[in-house]
């Protein structure tokens, strides 16, 4: 049975889990680097970033001798399959448009949070996203961040109408700034948990 | 694309969970709130200890405060309005708060009704001792719950008692047939769709944080034990010796609410919770969990 970490610092992680669970595969609560062992994949979930970035940075037992941030990192660096869903993809971006919070940079994208504006703002759509096929995904925005600027060797999965990206992918790098695991839809999952599975293959 | 969804509304309560929103009366609170972790801030007139030290008709805070604390942090401003009070409902929503709490904390304005929420596109949030209390909100359109517990008292009793008296409700009509239900739903005064919906999930359709006199990380960790999503925490922060610190560790202690340890080491040098009030010896005349219908 394949293992997917769930980072579990805040946010809606258990919706993840949940669904990791129905397409048989076993999730991994994340909190200490401990819980970052003989993983083929990790979620980082929707939630605050501020507030994941935040516990990213502290060392949760005077024990660690690396923060989970770092010791994440290196991880992803090494090509460890990950998935940002949201105040994820912000975790996962090299850049912000603002000053706070710093993100771990493991994607060459440049974010902007909240790019819709605030709660009243946000909203669903259906997207057509060549990797999942028909029929149309129904993507929630939640204070929606977006992607407004990327390296050329990242690949584009999913615009709004407008032409606004807001799902790409660079190697083992994965992002969506909408929400699969708000829905019963699990399409987006399973494509992930393929794509971590060949991307293995690929590097062994 | 679709605005203002029940899916959308109550999908930003499942990005809060896991967190701590803390209560601020000042744009510097919700900066100290947001550095030190928190997923939200409540922006107040006065945090719950001052509203009941001030006494008189606790209102709506002030637009111009609301508005200095929505430009002070980047995570969601939530705002509490009046029980019954509509048009408080319709500023906040006016002046943009991520989501409404309809709160026992502030003064009510009608003895009879809540809101109607469904109306409006910013979602609310609103308290409950048990699941009756919880279904008839939800049934008005909530697309949060918190357990009331008994605010500004530091006092984390009623929360304990208001969750616990929860979480038995939700088991027991998980185990009463269909011919039970109909009378469970008289007996709850909740609409016989959620009873339903309970009986099927076990589980409340919204996400339920604990809410009322948590103050310490230990208070914290053992809402989320007792089965609580996140946590509200009022005074408990700005009411403190050191709030930075007690900020940082609450949020820590609520992250890692199975880890003793960590909980141990958090609460190390953090300096002195808020002073608190006993419930038990309070004048029952005093309580706000009281208001609500």
């Amino acid at each position: 049975m394949k293992r997917f970490g769930v980072l579990a610092l805040q946010g809606d992680y258990q919706e993840h889990s949940a669904t990791l669970s129905r397409l048989s595969v076993q999730a991994q609560e994340v909190r200490k680097p401990n819980d970052l062992a003989n993983l083929d994949g990790l979620i980082v979930p929707g939630g605050e970033s501020t507030t994941m970035a935040h516990l990213l940075q502290k060392r949760a037992s005077s024990s660690d001798t690396k923060t989970l941030g770092t010791e994440l990192t290196s991880l992803i660096k090494e090509g460890l399959p990950v998935w940002g869903t949201c105040a994820g993809m912000i975790i996962l971006a090299k850049k912000l448009i603002q000053h706070e919070p710093s993100p771990l940079g493991l994607i060459d994208i440049t974010v902007n949070r909240n790019a819709f504006g605030r709660q009243k703002e946000s909203f669903e759509q259906e997207l057509t996203i060549p990797e999942i096929g028909s029929p149309p995904f129904n993507a929630i925005f939640i204070r929606a961040p977006v992607i407004v600027d990327m390296d050329d060797t990242v690949t584009v999965l999913a615009r709004l109408q407008d032409g606004t990206t807001v799902a790409a992918r660079q190697n083992n790098v994965l992002v969506t700034a909408f929400h699969p695991e708000l829905t019963r839809d699990d399409r987006f999952h399973q494509y992930f948990i393929e794509s971590a599975t060949n991307h293995r293959v690929a590097q062994e | 694309m679709e605005t203002a969804t029940f899916q959308v509304k109550s999908g930003l309560a499942q990005m809060l969970k896991g967190g701590v929103i803390m209560d601020v009366a000042t744009a510097d609170q919700a900066e100290i709130a947001q550095k030190a972790g928190a997923c939200a801030v409540m922006a107040l007139e006065r945090v719950p200890a001052d509203i009941r030290a001030a006494g008189g008709v606790a209102r709506m805070a002030d637009p111009t405060k609301i508005k200095e604390i929505m430009g002070a942090v980047s995570i969601p401003v939530m705002a509490k309005s009046r029980i019954g009070h509509f048009v408080e409902a319709q500023v906040l929503q006016a002046l943009g708060v991520d989501y409404i709490d309809e709160s026992e904390v502030l003064t009510p304005a009608d003895e009879n009704n809540h809101i109607w929420k469904h109306n409006y596109s910013v979602p609310f949030v609103c308290g409950c001792r048990d699941l009756g209390e919880a279904l008839r909100r939800i049934g008005e359109g909530a697309a949060m719950i918190r357990t009331k517990g008994e605010a500004g008292t530091g006092d984390v009793v009623e929360a304990v008692r208001h969750m616990k008296t929860l979480m038995n409700d939700i088991k027991r009509v998980t185990t009463l047939t269909q011919d039970e239900l109909m009378t469970e739903a008289k007996q709850l005064g909740a609409p016989l769709e959620l009873v339903i919906q309970i009986k099927e999930t076990g589980k409340l359709p919204v996400v339920n944080f604990a809410a009322g006199g948590i103050a310490t990380p230990a208070d914290a960790a053992l809402m989320m034990q007792l089965g609580a999503e996140g946590v509200f925490v009022g005074s408990g922060i700005f009411k403190s010796s050191d709030p930075e610190k007690m900020a940082n560790a609450v949020v820590q202690a609520t992250t890692h609410y199975q880890d003793p340890k960590i909980i141990a080491e958090v609460s190390e040098g953090i300096g002195d919770p808020m002073s608190g009030l006993s419930v038990r010896d309070m004048n029952p005349q005093e309580a706000l969990s009281v208001r609500g219908w």
